[in-house]
Formats: structure tokens, C-alpha cells, sequence
């Protein structure tokens, strides 16, 4: 097949919205590339409503926002190939394409990673226990259920509290699974007020806080869930036949970390500036893999973001390698995506994640001690997105060392 | 079947682990006609499927042993055959690492019982040589010894070639069959389970974790078996760059450590623990052991700490009192048992089915059929080192089912999967399709592939996706 000039391995929010904008800036031979038989990544089992707000104004459910930017993308002329793996991505810029018609060496001028995040799975988390099945992630509960219409189970604990927690207690119920507890080790629920009490008094799903498993039971078939109070030290044996983890997104970061692309210890995601440069020229990278576990819309916006940049210098520079001062956390605040800013090129915003409540809101920047700039939080709560504008560290002097971000 | 009487076989193996499928496979190409009885569904799904993945040199064994003596040579047959095979198998070679005093004094003893065991390349390393070896060790790693001919081979794929080349030349593979009783007749013995009873003229116990039981049924109390757990953590293949080689730990009076391995599958190996249980069937992790395992992980390679855990899991493996291998035939009721085949038993399997086949000519055993010398099967390439499927543009281009990605972490395609469902020893559960083909094996545990691999599974092989998945009615 003939070279691609912009390869997009992932298409999902992040990489079919970076191919729309860069066909739409004029590149031609943009090439989206993805896994699976059907374009539209992680919404396309996501069967509530809400996608799309962020970036196309308008509310729709997971799959039509799928097909939605999947047809943009086509319509601007980008090609989508399906069932294709992007097997690597070499030192020298190329990457061997793996599907039913074959293998494929390409040689692109740029490639873009927007392979996504998936949940942490409940070997990861060390979860003590026999290996019994009915044992889930939200990600493979979904597709379970919407896409393979397979049979689950009726009784499920939920393990965790924040968005994708209550969209997986939906998708139980949708499967005639009753969720029998929701646990978090946090000492709230993190997601929007109303869906938390929705669930606990229309669906009568308790939340257990400031509790975790403790052990799974059960050989063949998951039979109870071990939950530790952590405050008194209490077990409690929880009957239940299913058990889902939900949430601790880890980015899929293989391909990047093969192609010697430098990650962030924080994020485990690769280290980028605001337009999806990473350390390594003619590799970018956007959407969940840098920053997992925020919405579509805002994976979206950053792909779009990362292709208007990338079609802007694409006909008269090679693909630069990301630039600028670091920026650093302290805690509570665990992550700040990009991590990389270049005050001559500020990023619209910056997203911070925290890892525990706090009352405190404002979060104030610092470059060798010396303020630059301030910004209040609407919230504070651990697993969401704290946007705050870039602007926060437009006072910041180039070559003045790091950037740190503290909550007072 | 037989001239001469009701006799269905001449062999009745008792467990269809690595050493029971060996046994069978040998005895097989002897002449025997066989049958193997399991209560597990698959074959090498007890003690073989949870080992730690090593082809051994023996160099660790006691010298004049049994043991010794056929872990030298399984090694040596297991090799070529798993070359033949397409088994895939690593020569990464071993460092045993000191990290005390206690440990670093007890290094040149290790090399003498080595050169016993007829291992002339084992040799001292010095502290500097061990970390240009393996860089990234620990701060506190300090001398150790080389043990060039350890390497690592793909464990599943062993016993399934030994089962498929006994199947291959007519054994009767009787799974999900568990043994209720025995009975010494004039003519052999007859194996009494669930559903009917199977005669044969010499029975085999390679029972593993149930071996004594089935010793006591012909009156033998020669060893108990307790189970000993070892929990194991398996890292991402991120990891893989880490260690060249398996680093071992120096057994002392104290404790005998865990290792860290490389996998043929690319990943990384954390383990084992050992603990005596009581129950034979409790192959759970514990908070305790798997926090053990990562604080001995941290210390032998600190930069593990960051990569992600693929996999958990806990073995049993068959402790015997007395230890060492327990190999006894007992002539007068035709039986053979083969207990106390403890960790080294993946190598030492094959010589272990010579060793059985020469106490049965020793005890004028005849077979029904004329020898057979078939070539070993050709297993599925599973290494990652090997040219899988979906990189193997001659496949590809045969089947196109073959570049159809299904399993993405490991990189498995559709074909794999349907061919495992079909297989000569097919794979009828989960467990036996990850154990032939890896899928779900790898770092999203099903995330990305759970339902489909399901969905597959249930169509190819006419099982429905509640049993596959034992949803409770």
C-alpha cells in the first residue's frame, strides 16, 4: 500500500477527531487506524447518552457519537482501516500493519498514538484470591453485554464510585444483574451528585466508602466478595456472582514506550506538550493514552488540538519533538497533562488530577518559588478532570526551570 | 480388543499431568495400548499448569539421586524434543545471586554439588561480573554463581505435545474421569469411576497432589503428599527488559527465596512462595504472599516495582514425606506409582517415562501392539520469540483468519482460537484455550477481548457461554 503521510493508530475519539482536523487543514493521505472491526473506540459500548456535548455541542449516545466521528473522519476524505493492528512502530518512523490481507511496512511522515486507556483489570490491583470467573471490567462488561449479548450473572459488586462505576451498575441492570454493593476506598462517591443519588435510591445500590476487596471467594464461579471497612477493620462477606473494578485507567502504552517514546511517571502515558508532541520527532500522541480516564469529548479536544498544530507546520517542517518547561504536582494533586508547556505556545488548559478530597480550591503556580499565577477549582474530587486554563503559567520565564502546581 | 480375555488395555495412567501424559506417550510407542484418566477437563490443569516455566539442568539436585539422575536426562530429551516440536524453549541461562553473607558463603558448595550433578559450566561470579550481567539488580546483589544450561520453555505447550502424540497413536485420553476405586484381579486391575469401570493389565499413578491416594487403594502408604503453595506474579512484558537471565535465589537453612525469570511469552516471573496447606484444592493468592512476593521483587529488581502485574496466580505443588522422587513398582498387583515428582518434573518428565517403561520390562511387561516411532507433533508457535501467526505473512495469506486479531495484548488471532477448539486434545474451557493459544493471557485480562474470545469459544466448540462462563442458573 502506498505510504500515508499522517498514520493515527486508534480510532477513537482522540484519533478520528485529530484525522478529521488534519483532512480538513489540508493533508491528504491521512491513514486512521484501528483493532477492532468497527471504528469509534470505547463509545461504541458506552449505550448512555452525554457524548458529544464537549466537542460537537450536542448530546448523543456512545454509538452514534462513534459512528458520528468515524463518518466525519470519511467524509474529509481520511481512510479508516479496520481489523489492523499496528504490530510496531520503529526507530527509523515505520510501522508494520498486521490484518486478514496481510503485512504491511508503511513509512509516514508523522504518527499519531491515540491507542486509548483500559481499566486496571483485578490481577494489577493484586486482589487476593482463586481465579474464579464473574470477574469484570467496566470496558469488557460492556461489550459483554452490548455487543455480545452474553449472559452475566445476578448478584454483582461494583468496585469503585466514580463515573464509569455508575455507568457499569447501568449496564448490570440492563443485563438483569442486580448490584448488590458499590465500593470505594475513598470517603465519597466522585461522580455528579445526581447520578450518585439516583443510584443509591432508585436502583437501592449502597456505597460502602472508605472500604476495599479485601479478597475474592470462589473457585469456578466468583461466590463472595471480602469487603474491608477501612476505617474499623470489619470484613464483610458479600454473596455475589459477579464482581466489577471499575475505573484506575492505565494508558495503553505499549506502542509508545517501544517506539522510545518518554512517558510520565504520573500518568504512565507518554510526556507531551499541548499539541501531542512527545519526545520523539514525527511521534505524537493525544486523547486517553495522555491523559486516561477523562471523557470522549475532552480526548476529542485534545486529538483536535494535536492534528490543527500538526496540519498548521505539516507542509513546510519535519514533525518537531515536543519542547518546553515541566510541570510539576504536589499533593493532594497527582497528574498535570501536558506535562511539557512552552509559554510562547500556552495550551488552552491544563488538567490536574487530585488524589483524595480537599477543601482546598486554588490552585497556585510557582517557578523557582516565585508565584505566576492562580486559578479557583468549581471542584476538587479525585477521579475527574480539574481543568484550569492554561494562562495559569503564561507569567512562566522559558528556560526558568520547572513549573509547580500546589493546592492551598 | 485383546486376545485372551476382557483386558481393554494394557495401561491405565492415572493423571494426565506432564509426567502422567509422558508415561503415556512413552508406553504408547513401546506397543502399549493406553488410557489416561483425569478428573480435570484438560490435560497438564493440576500441578503442571502453575510451575515456574524452567527447563533445569539438575545442577541443584542431590547427587546420586533418582532424581538427579533423571532430571540430567529429561533434560537433555526434552530438549530435542521441544525442539522438534516447535516448543518454544530460550537458552537465557541462570544467575543464582548472593545478597548476605550467609548466602554469598554458601556459593562454593553450590558449585561443587553442581560438577556432582555433572554440570562442569557452573562456575563463581564475581559482584562486579553479576552486575555488568544483569544491570539493573538490586544495590545490595553481591557475588553469585552462573548456571549457563537453565533456560526457560512454555510449559503448556509440553504436555499438550506429549498428550497429542499419545492420542495421535491411539491412547484414549479419559478427562473429567476421576478415579473412585481400584481392584486387583487375576488378569490386571480394574479402575472403577463414576460412570463404568476400565480394565486394564498394568495401571500407572501419576496422580500429583492425589497420588497417595490412590496408592492407598491398592494398600500402599509408601509417602503422604502435601500440597505446597507457591504464588507467582507475572509482569508485563515492559518488564522483559530488565533481566537477560533467571536470577535465582541461594537457598539457605532459612528460606529458599524466590526467583525472577523471564517467560518464553515475553513476560516476567515473580516467585514462588511456598506454603504447606492442607486442602488440595486451595489455589488462591493471599495479601500476605503476593505482598511478600513484591517486597523479595523490589529488592532483587527495584525498577519492577513500576511496570504493571499481568497475572496472578498460586500452584500446588506435591510435596512428599519422604522427599525426593518415589518411583515404586509393585509386581505382584501390576502397578507402577510415581509420586513425589516436585518442581523439576516438567523436565524430568520424559526420563521419568523411561524410567517407568524400564521397571516394566524389568517386570516382563508385554504390550499388545508393535512399537511405533512417530515424529512429534508440531505445537502452535506460542514464544514470543518464535514467528507467530499474525506475523507470518505465508499464514496470513492462507487464512486470513490468522491476521484477525482477537486477543490484541498477546497477540492471537481468530485462526488460533478456532484451531484450538479443534484440536486432536481440544481445549473445551477458558482455561484450556488461554493454555494453547495465550489469548486473554496478557495485560487487559479481557478488557478488550473477554467477550469476543467468549463468543468464539462457544460457537466453535458448541458449549454455551453460561457453562463457559459458569453462571449460576
Amino acid at each position: 500500500m502506498s505510504d500515508p503521510a499522517v498514520l493515527v493508530v486508534g480510532a477513537g475519539p482522540a484519533g478520528l477527531s485529530a484525522a478529521h482536523e488534519l483532512a480538513v487543514r489540508g493533508v491528504t493521505g491521512v491513514l486512521v487506524v484501528d483493532r477492532e472491526a468497527s471504528a469509534g473506540g470505547i463509545p461504541r459500548h458506552c449505550d448512555h447518552t452525554g457524548f458529544g456535548v464537549q466537542d460537537l455541542h450536542r448530546a448523543m449516545t456512545g454509538p452514534a457519537y462513534a459512528r458520528r466521528l468515524a463518518d466525519r473522519a470519511a467524509g474529509a476524505g481520511v481512510r479508516i482501516r479496520l481489523s489492523t493492528t499496528v504490530a510496531e512502530v520503529g526507530a527509523d518512523g515505520s510501522a508494520t500493519l498486521v490484518g486478514p490481507d496481510g503485512i504491511d511496512v508503511v513509512r509516514p511522515r508523522a504518527v499519531l498514538l491515540a491507542t486509548g486507556a483500559r481499566e486496571r483489570p483485578r490481577s494489577a490491583r493484586l486482589v487476593p484470591g482463586d481465579r474464579p470467573a464473574g470477574v469484570f471490567t467496566t470496558g469488557q462488561l460492556q461489550q459483554w453485554v452490548l455487543l455480545a449479548g452474553l449472559p452475566v450473572g445476578r448478584r454483582a459488586v461494583v468496585v469503585g464510585a466514580e463515573h464509569v462505576a455508575y455507568s457499569a451498575v447501568l449496564t448490570l441492570r440492563h443485563a438483569g444483574v442486580r448490584t448488590v454493593a458499590m465500593v470505594t476506598s475513598l470517603p465519597r462517591h466522585q461522580t455528579v451528585p445526581a447520578f450518585a443519588w439516583a443510584t443509591r435510591l432508585g436502583l437501592r445500590v449502597p456505597l460502602r466508602t472508605s472500604s476495599r476487596v479485601a479478597s475474592l471467594d470462589g473457585h469456578g464461579r466468583l461466590e463472595a466478595v471480602d469487603v474491608e471497612d477501612l476505617v474499623t477493620g470489619v470484613v464483610d462477606r458479600i454473596p455475589a456472582d459477579t464482581v466489577v473494578f471499575t475505573g484506575e485507567w492505565v494508558p495503553d502504552h505499549e506502542l509508545a514506550r517501544r517506539g522510545g517514546v518518554v512517558t510520565d511517571p504520573a500518568t504512565l502515558g507518554p510526556r507531551t506538550d499541548g499539541w501531542g508532541r512527545t519526545s520523539r520527532p514525527g511521534i505524537l500522541a493525544a486523547g486517553n493514552l495522555v491523559h486516561p480516564g477523562e471523557t470522549a469529548g475532552l480526548a476529542a479536544l485534545g486529538g483536535r488540538a494535536a492534528g490543527r498544530r500538526l496540519a498548521e507546520t505539516f507542509q513546510r517542517a519535519t514533525v518537531r519533538p515536543a519542547v518546553g518547561s515541566l510541570l510539576t504536582v504536589a499533593p493532594p494533586l497527582v497528574s498535570v497533562v501536558p506535562a511539557l508547556v512552552d509559554p510562547d505556545d500556552l495550551p488552552d488548559r491544563l488538567l490536574l488530577r487530585t488524589a483524595a478530597f480537599t477543601d482546598r480550591r486554588l490552585v497556585v503556580a510557582r517557578q523557582s518559588g516565585r508565584e505566576i499565577g492562580r486559578h479557583r477549582l468549581r471542584h476538587s474530587v479525585p477521579n475527574r478532570s480539574l481543568g484550569v486554563p492554561g494562562a495559569v503559567v503564561g507569567a512562566m520565564v522559558s528556560d526558568g526551570g520547572p513549573v509547580e502546581l500546589t493546592l492551598i | 480388543m485383546h486376545p485372551g480375555g476382557d483386558v481393554e488395555f494394557d495401561v491405565a495412567v492415572v493423571g494426565a499431568g506432564v509426567v502422567g501424559c509422558a508415561i503415556a506417550r512413552h508406553l504408547a510407542r513401546a506397543g502399549a495400548s493406553v488410557v489416561v484418566l483425569d478428573r480435570a477437563v484438560d490435560v497438564g490443569d493440576g500441578t503442571s499448569k502453575a510451575n515456574t516455566a524452567i527447563l533445569h539442568t539438575g545442577f541443584d539436585t542431590e547427587p546420586g539421586s533418582l532424581e538427579s539422575q533423571l532430571v540430567v536426562r529429561g533434560r537433555s530429551l526434552l530438549a530435542d524434543y521441544a525442539a522438534a516440536a516447535g516448543i518454544a524453549v530460550e537458552p537465557t541461562g541462570a544467575l543464582l545471586v548472593a545478597w548476605d553473607d550467609e548466602q554469598e558463603a554458601r556459593l562454593p558448595s553450590l558449585v561443587d554439588k553442581a560438577a556432582a550433578n555433572g554440570c562442569a559450566d557452573v562456575v563463581l561470579v564475581g559482584a562486579e561480573e553479576v552486575r555488568a550481567r544483569e544491570p539493573h539488580l538490586g544495590p545490595a546483589a553481591r557475588s553469585g554463581v552462573s548456571v549457563p544450561g537453565e533456560w526457560v520453555i512454555d510449559p503448556w505447550s509440553v504436555t499438550l505435545a506429549f498428550a497429542t502424540e499419545a492420542v495421535g497413536i491411539g491412547t484414549v485420553l479419559r478427562l473429567g474421569t476421576p478415579v473412585v476405586g481400584l481392584d486387583v484381579g487375576d488378569e490386571g486391575l480394574e479402575v472403577r469411576t463414576p460412570d463404568d469401570v476400565v480394565r486394564a493389565r498394568w495401571l500407572v499413578n501419576a496422580a500429583g497432589l492425589g497420588a497417595d491416594r490412590i496408592d492407598e487403594m491398592l494398600g500402599h502408604r509408601d509417602f503422604t503428599v502435601t500440597p505446597r503453595r507457591g504464588q507467582l506474579i507475572v509482569f508485563d512484558k515492559l518488564a522483559r527488559r530488565l533481566l537477560t537471565r533467571i536470577l535465582l535465589p541461594v537457598p539457605t537453612a532459612r528460606s529458599k527465596g524466590v526467583l525472577v525469570s523471564p517467560t518464553t511469552w515475553g513476560n516476567v516471573l515473580l516467585g514462588p512462595t511456598a506454603e504447606d496447606l492442607e486442602d488440595r484444592t486451595d489455589t488462591a493468592t493471599t495479601a500476605e504472599g503476593m505482598a511478600r512476593l513484591l517486597a523479595d521483587g523490589r529488592r532483587i529488581l527495584p525498577d519492577l516495582g513500576a511496570e504493571e502485574v499481568t497475572a496472578t496466580y498460586a500452584g500446588l505443588r506435591a510435596a512428599t514425606e519422604p522427599g525426593g522422587y518415589q518411583i515404586h513398582i509393585h509386581g505382584d498387583q501390576r502397578f507402577v506409582s510415581v509420586g513425589g515428582i516436585r518442581s523439576t518434573g516438567l523436565t524430568s518428565a520424559m526420563a521419568v517415562a523411561e524410567h517407568v517403561a524400564g521397571l516394566l520390562d524389568g517386570a516382563v511387561a508385554t504390550w499388545s501392539g508393535r512399537p511405533v516411532a512417530t515424529p512429534p507433533p508440531v505445537m502452535p508457535p506460542l514464544g514470543e520469540r518464535q514467528v507467530r501467526p499474525m506475523r507470518d505473512p505465508v499464514r496470513i495469506a492462507a487464512d486470513p483468519a490468522y491476521g484477525t486479531a482477537l486477543c490484541h495484548c498477546e497477540q492471537v488471532s481468530r485462526g488460533e482460537v478456532r484451531d484450538a477448539c479443534h484440536a486432536s486434545v481440544p481445549a473445551t474451557d477458558l482455561g484450556g484455550v488461554r493454555r494453547r493459544t495465550r489469548a486473554m493471557n496478557g495485560r487487559c485480562q479481557g478488557f478488550y477481548c473477554g467477550a469476543e474470545v467468549v463468543a468464539l469459544v462457544a460457537a466453535e466448540t458448541g458449549t454455551r457461554a453460561t457453562t463457559l462462563t459458569r453462571v449460576p442458573r
